[in-house]
């Protein structure tokens, strides 16, 4: 056996589509290595949803148990774990979301097996199947063995084309959750959402940032990035200067993004925020200084004063809708 | 209530180096290549100095890797840390194997609390917190973050981000997850691993700087802590990804949006 399990997340009553990018990955293991995709659903008053995951035709181990409201760690680890060892699964993976990345090394800890994160693509076949994943904020890409008979991952999403609805749905089994909840020394105490108008960073289809040329003002950033429905995005120098939040942050030190396409305004191109969106499809840069780094990374450059140019690009957007 | 807090401090390469991968593939040219404290590891040597100033106690860090990884942890101690130890290791650090490390290093340290950055910015991999948690069957709560910003008053007056509870036995830690903002509760010992926005450490001072010098700074071999040190991932090959080829420039907003309308299709 050597069979793929695929942990699943959800939220609102749906699976998260992260999942059915991570199952895609997941499909593409088990091409490799002859094995079956598994999936883990794990929560309370799972309902439906167990149904609507084998709809993409995996196995679907549902442990479904108060304990598991709440995707604590603590608690879901062990939960994984076993019911790794139960299907006799050899790679286990998630989505490197903050759910995957929180919870996947537990697992692998638990199963003493060696782990790659963010990882873009597979090589090999078999045992001997390889992991592509990036370093050094993805300046370096290296390809990875992991020496342990089980071995953990999660996927970046934009690298993984979702999973496709089956012909016939995956069977459903019910996992016997045996955690108690008095020994769990970790407690949840409150989720606040963050409600934002703008796609989040990391999954946007384009992205609009700012750097130290906006001066603080990102009026023209983000009505560009409205008028795309885009997310905004900033530099570390236009964080540091306390124009924008922290969490606006492209590069090394902050998010790493890929869109398909992302507009640079005002970043002279360090190779710190580079390093964060160098993945990016398609980067166009408005700079007014022509001899700016940025210029030998975009695709389009437009040497011009980004006050004048973003408002006159916003226009034609919205023109053209 | 005294917290004894345990921080990592990794040596890696400065965010503002260019990374070169050799051409024979094995590894990274270092060649004038700066080293510094992991950026992450920094804020959490800076949370446990905040904790230790407002309920006193300990902050111990910790470093595996080369012999010049003391910089770094001499760097940890002039921000105002007590101690450090230096598990000299000089081969790949894979977070299985280090957690392995660190998980000797609490047994015999015996923390309240161990900080560590969610990840090293040379592997990238975000494990190690997490995998030290498990091994010592521990809470934890990663991608430590708090409400206030980093331009607010409590910022200022360098308030802890995780806040202590009454009891002394348990941690309130604000995490960055996915769609959102989640607050846990954990029972000491815990493991804590920092985000970016937990706060902004601080510069070492000059006299801060002298008297790390004079701060008691262990060493020990690898070899010594008895786990086993084979890397569970093996970096086979590293390459650099493509080149973007060099782009075209456009000299006006109108020839901008044709091109990304038309040839790139990309609106």
């Amino acid at each position: 056996m050597s069979n793929v399990l695929i942990v699943a997340e959800h939220g609102a009553g749906a699976i998260r589509k992260a999942t059915l990018h991570a199952l895609a990955a997941g499909q593409e293991i088990a091409r490799r290595t002859g094995g079956q995709v598994h999936a883990a659903l794990l929560g309370k008053g799972l309902g439906p949803l167990a149904a609507d995951l084998a709809a993409y035709g995996v196995e679907v181990h549902v442990a479904d148990a108060p304990v598991l409201e709440r995707p604590l760690a603590e608690a879901f680890a062990p939960v994984l774990a076993d019911l790794a060892k139960a299907i006799g699964a050899t790679h286990v993976g998630a989505a490197a979301t903050a759910f995957g990345k929180d919870v996947l090394p537990r697992v692998a800890a638990r199963l003493e097996a060696g782990m790659a994160t963010e990882v873009l693509g597979f090589g090999g076949d078999g045992a001997n199947v390889t992991f592509r994943r990036p370093m050094w904020a993805g300046n370096v890409l290296a390809e990875v063995e992991i020496a342990t008979a089980v071995k953990v991952f999660t996927v970046r999403t934009t690298e993984f084309a979702p999973a496709q609805r089956a012909a016939a749905p995956g069977a459903v089994h019910a996992v016997a959750v045996s955690i108690d909840p008095a020994a769990l020394r970790t407690r949840h105490a409150g989720f606040r959402e963050v409600k934002s108008e703008r796609p989040e960073l990391t999954e946007a289809r384009v992205v609009v940032a700012g750097g130290r040329g906006t001066k603080g003002d990102f009026a023209p950033i983000e009505a560009l990035a409205d008028a795309l429905g885009a997310a905004v995005g900033a530099s570390r120098a236009a964080v540091d200067a306390g124009w924008v939040p922290n969490d606006w942050q492209v590069g090394q030190t902050g998010k790493v993004v890929a869109p398909e396409l992302y507009v640079a305004a005002g970043i002279s191109g360090a190779i710190q925020h580079l390093a964060g969106m160098k993945g990016s499809k398609v980067i166009v840069a408005v700079n007014k200084d022509p001899d700016a780094p940025i210029f030998q990374f975009a695709d389009y450059g437009l040497v011009a004063d980004l006050f004048q140019a973003l408002p006159a690009l916003t226009a034609k957007v919205k023109a053209e809708k | 209530m005294a917290l004894k807090i345990l921080v990592t401090a990794k040596r890696v390469e400065d965010p503002e180096s260019k990374i070169r991968v050799r051409p024979d593939g094995a590894g990274i040219v270092t060649e004038g290549v700066n080293y510094k404290l992991n950026p992450f590891d920094e804020i959490a040597v800076e949370e446990a100095l905040r904790l230790k100033e407002r309920h006193g106690g300990e902050v111990v860090v910790v470093s595996i890797g080369v012999d010049k990884s003391q910089t770094e942890l001499r760097a940890a101690l002039a921000m105002g840390a007590d101690r450090a130890i230096l598990v000299r290791h000089d081969g790949p650090l894979d977070p299985a194997v280090v957690s392995a490390m660190l998980q000797k290093i609490v047994e015999a340290e015996k923390p309240d609390l161990v900080l560590m950055g969610k990840q090293s910015i040379d592997d990238d991999q975000n494990q190690a917190g997490q995998y030290l948690a498990e091994r010592l069957r521990w809470p934890q709560a990663t991608f430590a973050s708090k409400e206030a910003s980093l331009e607010s008053e409590a910022e200022q007056k360098k308030d802890p981000g995780v806040v202590l509870g009454a009891d002394g036995r348990s941690l309130t830690v604000v995490r960055e997850v996915d769609g959102g903002v989640e607050t846990l509760v954990l029972a000491l010992p815990a493991v804590v691993t920092t985000d970016l926005r937990l706060n902004k450490p601080r510069f070492a001072s000059l006299p801060g700087i002298m008297k790390a010098k004079k701060k008691p700074l262990q060493e020990l071999a690898a070899a010594a802590l008895g786990v086993d040190l084979a890397p569970k991932v093996v970096v086979k090959r590293l390459s650099e990804p493509p080149a973007r080829k060099g782009g075209v420039k456009v000299a006006d907003v109108e020839e901008l949006w044709k091109k990304l309308h038309e040839e790139a299709k990309a609106l």
